[in-house]
């Protein structure tokens, strides 16, 4: 309401200490694609699958994630030519 | 019709950020000159070159959403799109994030050359991290630049690596090996420097190390807290609150495309009365 409040905004060290713990614990567990070759190996995967019903190439494919506190997302968006090619 | 050839888009122009030394401000300043070229509507990506120490995804604050790296990309196991993350803050800036779990080796000249022909295609301006040192990783930033920021704190061991970067420069780069090509145009970016510590004559004045370096100087950037509270909070310092830091950085990306900015030494701006009444945390 005054443009500024009593109240100490939230240091940004401890913004840092989050973002490291959430991070770390991610590599340290090994999922959530820190191991190296996981993704890619998912991605081949998840495009085999969709050629035995539709053609596609090898760039339809998009991952995207977000990793979180308490829950990670995984985005996968597959773009298919103007008219679906179903074999 | 000669006007038709000049509407093709140029390609973009590749510039290593790199210093020898390590600690100095590398990340810091591929992350702030990054943003601020993005937000004045130049196609920017930033890239990681330290295979094995990723950290400008946690300074650029995307490290939740890397996917796909270079490695990946250079490996053919990901496309470039698909490694590329766009800024959620500025719509014109992308990061390349490098793998945190593979070696320097895995960096190949051909490797590094077809991502970077690529990124040019796309891309006004490709900025590409260096990691500390004189190795391989170092050498594969350099390699294929255009131009470079020689990264420096006024202090010996940094002013004396930065000057054995720049012999590297001038003779193990794409540029310096082809007799046609014009060399790289390095530039010097003075960081931590401490106005009131120089007056003291306890800190080398800027032409202190422009003397001894002998290249053009692109910018004075200031001690300043606002550094590390940026890099806590994941926000290249020129998009988080005002300070010294920011406008110098603003300047020296500004000269590094052309734009005649006086040089100046910018100071934090002082707290108002209320704020340092209140204390109000940083």
């Amino acid at each position: 309401m005054f443009g500024f409040s009593l109240r100490p905004r939230k240091a940004s060290a401890s913004t840092a200490k989050e973002r490291l713990q959430i991070l770390l614990a991610h590599e340290r567990s090994g999922c959530g694609g820190a191991r190296p070759d996981c993704l890619p190996q998912l991605q081949r995967e998840i495009l085999n699958v969709i050629r035995r019903h539709m053609q596609i190439g090898d760039e339809a494919i998009d991952i995207r994630m977000e990793r979180g506190d308490e829950l990670s997302s995984l985005e996968i968006n597959i773009e298919f030519p103007g008219k679906l090619g179903l074999n | 019709m000669s006007k038709n050839l000049t509407l093709e888009d140029p390609l973009g122009k590749v510039i290593v950020v790199t210093s020898g030394k390590g600690g100095v401000g590398k990340t810091t300043t591929s992350a702030a000159i990054s943003a601020e070229l993005a937000r004045r509507g130049h196609k920017t990506v930033v890239i990681d070159f330290d295979v094995g120490l990723r950290n400008l995804d946690m300074i650029m604050g995307c490290e939740r959403r890397v996917v796909f790296d270079f490695i990946n990309v250079i490996q053919g196991d990901a496309k470039l799109k698909q490694a590329l993350i766009r800024d959620r803050r500025l719509e014109k800036l992308a990061v390349l994030p490098t793998s945190q779990t593979r070696d320097k080796d895995a960096l190949t000249k051909a490797g590094v050359e077809t991502v970077l022909e690529e990124l040019r295609q796309e891309f006004d301006y490709i900025i590409c991290d260096s990691p500390a040192g004189i190795e391989r990783g170092a050498q594969m930033a350099m390699h294929f630049a255009d131009e470079a920021i020689i990264v420096t704190n006024p202090e010996v061991s940094s002013v004396r690596d930065s000057d054995r970067v720049l012999g590297l420069l001038n003779s193990i780069t794409d540029r310096a090996g082809k007799a046609d090509a014009d060399p790289i145009r390095a530039q010097v970016l003075i960081t931590r420097h401490d106005k009131a510590r120089v007056n003291s004559g306890e800190m080398m004045t800027v032409e202190d190390v422009l003397e001894v370096l002998a290249v053009p100087l692109l910018g004075i950037i200031p001690e300043s807290k606002a550094v590390l509270r940026a890099s806590n909070l994941g926000v290249p310092v020129v998009l988080d609150a005002p300070s010294a830091a920011a406008t110098a950085y603003e300047d020296a990306a500004g000269r590094l495309i052309g734009d005649q900015i006086e040089m100046r030494i910018a100071a934090d701006p002082r707290r108002g009365l209320l704020q340092r009444l209140f204390r109000r945390a940083v």
